[in-house]
């Protein structure tokens, strides 16, 4: 199984050398590879794994470790970056019995610290949190 | 949501190319054969991972050309069961909700598996869930191009090769006084998806992202 993130670091890859090699890209040959490339990199450069890099994989799995998740689950993890206890349910088989409340909010805590999160969304949750502030003030 | 498949297959360098590197001729051809294309029970190929084995190659009589067998590792996208997948609204019809990746289409939902009790308005062609709270019953559309959260809970792979002439033959001799209808089914004939997968939002946390997101 490979993560988001090393498909989206294969294809770039890829693409920059494709851009060196110059006229062989446009035959008719390549059409498919070509439009592959872009729709798929076009999800993925959406998705949490866009943020990545080999480091924050590797410190993230050292961190799971200890977890007794299943592989498929720390994928899905590393892939989404679930924000609330609600999605980390939908990922984790039966989550309600393998993890107690403190364990959820601690996993979200792990998910939101080690993974970078979408910066245009963090800078309009602060934004939220200072109007919040200012409007209880006065 | 990727895995990475074992193939082997014999390639066909041209003469043409005779002048470039063996490994990046083959890259390139296999590239171009399987890229963006379903192979039967395995998934959509997206790209080349690497090549793990080149064997000989050998050049047959009347063939310029010379064909290599490649073992090699593709990346495929092969959704394991149960996994989670964000996607887009492509449209909505009797059969379900449509919902598109960009890469990859034919991913459907259907009406059973939507967040019930859910109701199709025939009139903007769009399913909407009736979600009931204690202050009333709001209806919540799943309107085109809303990015929806799914689980995959199905999987159907279609043989798409071509027939041949002989099942069509049969065909044609089956209503000899139909034949002219019975070429204009062929013709709109409609395409089947070679692989299809069916989802359910009916979970919490499913479906529309606004729907979750406080």
């Amino acid at each position: 199984m490979l993560s988001n993130y090393e498909v989206f670091k294969l294809l770039t890859d890829l693409k920059e050398q494709r851009k060196d090699a110059g006229k062989s890209k446009h035959s008719p040959g390549q059409q498919d590879l070509n439009t592959i490339m872009y729709e798929t990199l076009k999800y993925l450069s959406k998705t949490p794994c866009s943020r990545q890099s080999p480091e924050i994989v590797r410190e993230f799995l050292t961190t799971m470790m200890p977890q007794k998740l299943t592989k498929a689950e720390k994928l899905q993890l590393l892939n989404q970056r679930p924000q609330s206890a609600v999605e980390i349910q939908l990922m984790v088989e039966e989550s309600e019995e393998r993890l107690t409340e403190e364990q959820i909010e601690e996993l979200i805590q792990t998910v939101a610290g080690i993974l970078p999160g979408d910066p245009e969304q963090e800078n309009a949750a602060a934004a939220d949190a200072e109007m919040n502030e200012g409007a209880e003030q006065s | 949501m990727f895995v990475l498949v074992e193939m082997v297959d014999t390639v066909r360098t041209p003469p043409w190319c005779f002048h470039r590197q063996l490994n990046e001729a083959v890259a390139e051809e296999l590239n171009k054969k399987l890229a963006n294309k379903v192979v039967y029970n395995v998934g959509l190929c997206i790209c080349l991972y690497d090549i793990t084995k080149l064997e000989d190659s050998y050049i047959f009589p009347g063939d310029g050309a010379s064909h290599t067998k490649v073992h090699f590792r593709f990346v495929v996208f092969h959704p394991f069961l149960e996994e989670i997948l964000v996607g887009k609204i492509k449209y909505c019809s009797q059969e379900g909700v449509h919902v598109t990746m960009g890469f990859f289409d034919d991913i459907l939902i259907p009406p059973e598996s939507l967040q019930q009790p859910a109701k199709f308005d025939e009139a903007e062609q769009v399913w909407l869930w009736e979600y009931e709270t204690d202050e009333g019953a709001h209806d919540l559309y799943m309107d085109q191009g809303e990015e929806i959260r799914f689980r995959v809970t199905d999987e159907v792979f279609v043989d798409t090769s071509p027939t041949g002439p002989a099942a069509a033959a049969s065909d044609n001799a089956a209503q000899p006084g139909q034949s002219t209808s019975a070429s204009a089914e062929e013709s709109t004939e409609k395409k089947e998806a070679p692989y299809t997968l069916i989802g359910t939002i009916c979970e919490p946390g499913l479906g529309l992202l606004s729907w979750w997101n406080n």
